[in-house]
C-alpha cells in the first residue's frame, strides 16, 4: 500500500447456527436436501401462521457472545426488516434491529506484527433467506426455500481493521471459535460462514472515513484477503489519478481475483423496521447466562496461556496445538500419561500431523491412542529407540494398528544398541573405510562428524544410539 | 401531516406498486385522512412512557430444537403462481 494512505475495513460475518431445526419453525436445516422439501407453512410465509423461536439458537448466540467478551442483552425482541426479493417469502426478514443479543466485545488476533483486539459492534440473531438459482432457465429464476428461516448470527466488527492480513487472521480466529464452541460447522464452501467486507481508504492522519465499497458474499478466507487487496489498490489508483470513489456494492470474481459492481448507486435503504407482532419478546436472566457460560469449553486463548504456564511449552507450540479443540484435547490426554510435554507437542505438531495431512485426514479421525503415543515417547526417553527411527519406522504402523510400541520395535528388530562394545565395531569399520575423510577431519574439518555418524547409522540399520556413536567417534578421532 | 406526491411515489416503489396520476391523488387523500386520524394520539402526553412494542404480556414463548411440521414438496408448491414441480419459478431477477 502506498505510504500516504491507510485502509479502514469492517467485516460482517453471517454464521449458520448448527441447530437441527430452523429459527422459527421445525423444518430441518440440513444442507443439500432436495429443493423445497425442508419447508412448512411458516417458512413459506403463508398467512395465519405463527412462528415460535428456537431456544437452542438463542443459547448458541449467547455462547458466541460470551466467547467474544460481549455484553449480553437481557431484553430482546425480533424486528421485521421489510424488502422484496423472491427468495424472501414473507417480504420481510426477521432480524434484531435495535436490540442485538450481544454488544461490543472483541476477538484477539495475532498478526505478523502484533497482538490486537478486533472490536465487535454487535452479534445479532436473524433468519437466512432462500436460494435463487439463475442458470436453470433462460427466462426464469428458480427459488429453493430450504434455507429460508435457517438461524444465523451476524457478527459485525467496528471499522477497525487496517489491512487484508488482519482480516485474514480475524476470520481464521472467528472460524476456529465457532467450531470450538460447536455452534457452527464453519464450512465456507457450503455457505455456513459468509463474509461481507466494507472497505475504504483515507489519507493517513485523516479522522473522517472515506467512501466505502461493500464486497458481498465472500465464500473463503483467501478470497476476502484478495478482494480487500484488490479494492485498496484500485481505490488508491482512483484517488491518485484525480478521481473520486463512488459508493458501490460489489461482488468478487474468483476467476480473475477482481471485484465488479452489482449495484452502482446505493439506493437509500428504507427497511421500515418494526417489532414483529407475531413473536413474543424473549427475556434472559443472569442465571441463564451463567449456566451457558459454565457449559462452555475452555477457549483457545485461555488454553494457549495455560499450555505455556503449566506445561512450559513455547508460545508457538501452544498456538499450534490450539489450532483446533481435538488436537489440544489429544495433547491433554497424552500428557496425563507422560510428563514429557515438549516431546508430546513435537510429535503432535510434527510427524503425526504430517502423517494425517498426507493421508488427507485429521485428528478427528486419528486411530492412535494417546496412551500408545505416551508409551512411544517413553521408550525413546529410555534410550530403547531413537526419535527418527520411531518416526519413520514405528509411527506408520502405530497409526493403523493397536500394538505396544516396545513390542513393535522388538519385532522389527529396531531396539537401539547402547552398549559400547557393539557400537565400537561399527565405529571402527567406518573409520577404516573412510581414510581420506578421517584425514580431513583431523586437519580441522569438524563438520564431517555428521557424515561418520550417518555412516554408522547406516551400518547399524539405525539401531546405534546416535549420542553414543558421536561420543565414541569424537574420542577415537582426537 | 402533509402527504406529498414524492412520498406516495416512494411508498409505491417500496411496495412494488404502480399508480397513475388519478390513483396517486386518491391514495394521497386516503393516506392524509388515515394519518390525521392516528395523529389524534399526539394529544396524549407520553413523556417517560416506554414504547409499547407488543400487545400481549407473553414473553419467552420458545420451542425446543426439534424437527417437525414440514410439508412435502407437492403441498409446498400448490399455491405457486409458476413452478416446474421442483422450484418456485419467478421472473428473471438478474441479467447475466
Amino acid at each position: 500500500m502506498s505510504g500516504k494512505y491507510e485502509a479502514v475495513i469492517g467485516l460482517e460475518v453471517h454464521a449458520q447456527l448448527q441447530t437441527l431445526s430452523k429459527l422459527f419453525c421445525g423444518d430441518s436445516t440440513t444442507f443439500g436436501a432436495e429443493p423445497n422439501t425442508h419447508v412448512s407453512a411458516i417458512t413459506l410465509g403463508h398467512p395465519g401462521t405463527l412462528p415460535k423461536t428456537n431456544k437452542l439458537a438463542i443459547e448458541y448466540a449467547i455462547k458466541m457472545g460470551i466467547a467474544c467478551n460481549c455484553e449480553i442483552e437481557l431484553h430482546n425482541y425480533f424486528a421485521r426488516k421489510n424488502y422484496f426479493y423472491p427468495d424472501l417469502p414473507k417480504g420481510y426478514q426477521i432480524s434484531q434491529h435495535t436490540t442485538p443479543i450481544c454488544k461490543n466485545g472483541y476477538i484477539t488476533i495475532t498478526t505478523s506484527v502484533e497482538e490486537k483486539n478486533i472490536l465487535l459492534n454487535r452479534i445479532h440473531l436473524e433468519e437466512d433467506a432462500g436460494k435463487s438459482i439463475h442458470d436453470i432457465y433462460e427466462d426464469a429464476t428458480c427459488v429453493d426455500l430450504n434455507r429460508a428461516g435457517t438461524p444465523l448470527i451476524e457478527i459485525v466488527t467496528e471499522p477497525c481493521l487496517q489491512n487484508s492480513d488482519e482480516a485474514y487472521q480475524y476470520l481464521t480466529e472467528l472460524r476456529k471459535l465457532v467450531r470450538w464452541i460447536e455452534i457452527c460447522d464453519g464450512n465456507m464452501e457450503e455457505g455456513s460462514l459468509r463474509c461481507d467486507a466494507n472497505i475504504s481508504i483515507r489519507l493517513k492522519g485523516e479522522k473522517k472515513l472515506g467512501t466505502r465499497v461493500e464486497v458481498k458474499n465472500l465464500n473463503s478466507i483467501r478470497n476476502v484477503k484478495k478482494a480487500i487487496d484488490f479494492e485498496i489498490e484500485r481505490m488508491i489508483n482512483v484517488v491518485e489519478s484525480g478521481g473520486t470513489i463512488t459508493q458501490q456494492t460489489k461482488s468478487f470474481d474468483t476467476a480473475t481475483d477482481t471485484t465488479f459492481a452489482i449495484r452502482d448507486k446505493e439506493e437509500a435503504n428504507d427497511y421500515r423496521y418494526f417489532a414483529d407482532p407475531d413473536l413474543a419478546p424473549f427475556h434472559l436472566t443472569e442465571n441463564f447466562i451463567q449456566q451457558i457460560q459454565s457449559s462452555l469449553p475452555a477457549l483457545p486463548q485461555q488454553l494457549i496461556k495455560s499450555l505455556q504456564e503449566k506445561y512450559l511449552l513455547s508460545e508457538y507450540d501452544a498456538k499450534q496445538l490450539c489450532d483446533d479443540k481435538v488436537t489440544v484435547n489429544y495433547f491433554f490426554a497424552t500428557a496425563s500419561e507422560n510428563k514429557n510435554y515438549k516431546a508430546i507437542a513435537n510429535w503432535l505438531i510434527g510427524p503425526i500431523k504430517q502423517y494425517l495431512n498426507d493421508e488427507g485426514t485429521s485428528f478427528e479421525n486419528i486411530f492412535l491412542q494417546p496412551k500408545i503415543l505416551a508409551a512411544l515417547i517413553q521408550i525413546i526417553d529410555e534410550g530403547k529407540i531413537n526419535f527418527s527411527v520411531a518416526a519413520t519406522k514405528l509411527l506408520p504402523v502405530l497409526m493403523k494398528e493397536n500394538i505396544e510400541p516396545l513390542v513393535l520395535a522388538e519385532s522389527l528388530n529396531l531396539i537401539q544398541v547402547s552398549n559400547v562394545a557393539d557400537i565400537d565395531i561399527w565405529v571402527n569399520e567406518v573409520i577404516t573405510a573412510m581414510p581420506d575423510k578421517v584425514a580431513e577431519y583431523k586437519k580441522g574439518k569438524k563438520g564431517l562428524i555428521g557424515l561418520f555418524v550417518g555412516e554408522v547409522k547406516k551400518r547399524s540399520k539405525g539401531k546405534a544410539d546416535p549420542k553414543l556413536v558421536t561420543t565414541l567417534l569424537e574420542e577415537k578421532l582426537k | 401531516m402533509q402527504v406529498t406526491n414524492e412520498m406516495i411515489n416512494n411508498l409505491a416503489h417500496l411496495s412494488r406498486l404502480n399508480f397513475n396520476e388519478e390513483q396517486t391523488q386518491s391514495i394521497k387523500a386516503d393516506l392524509e385522512k388515515m394519518i390525521a386520524f392516528v395523529e389524534q394520539l399526539n394529544e396524549v402526553n407520553t413523556t417517560g412512557v416506554e414504547p409499547l412494542l407488543h400487545m400481549g404480556d407473553a414473553v419467552n414463548v420458545l420451542r425446543e430444537d426439534e424437527i417437525k411440521g414440514s410439508i412435502n414438496r407437492n403441498e409446498a408448491l400448490l399455491n405457486a403462481s409458476d413452478t416446474d414441480g421442483v422450484f418456485f419459478k419467478v421472473p428473471k431477477v438478474i441479467k447475466k
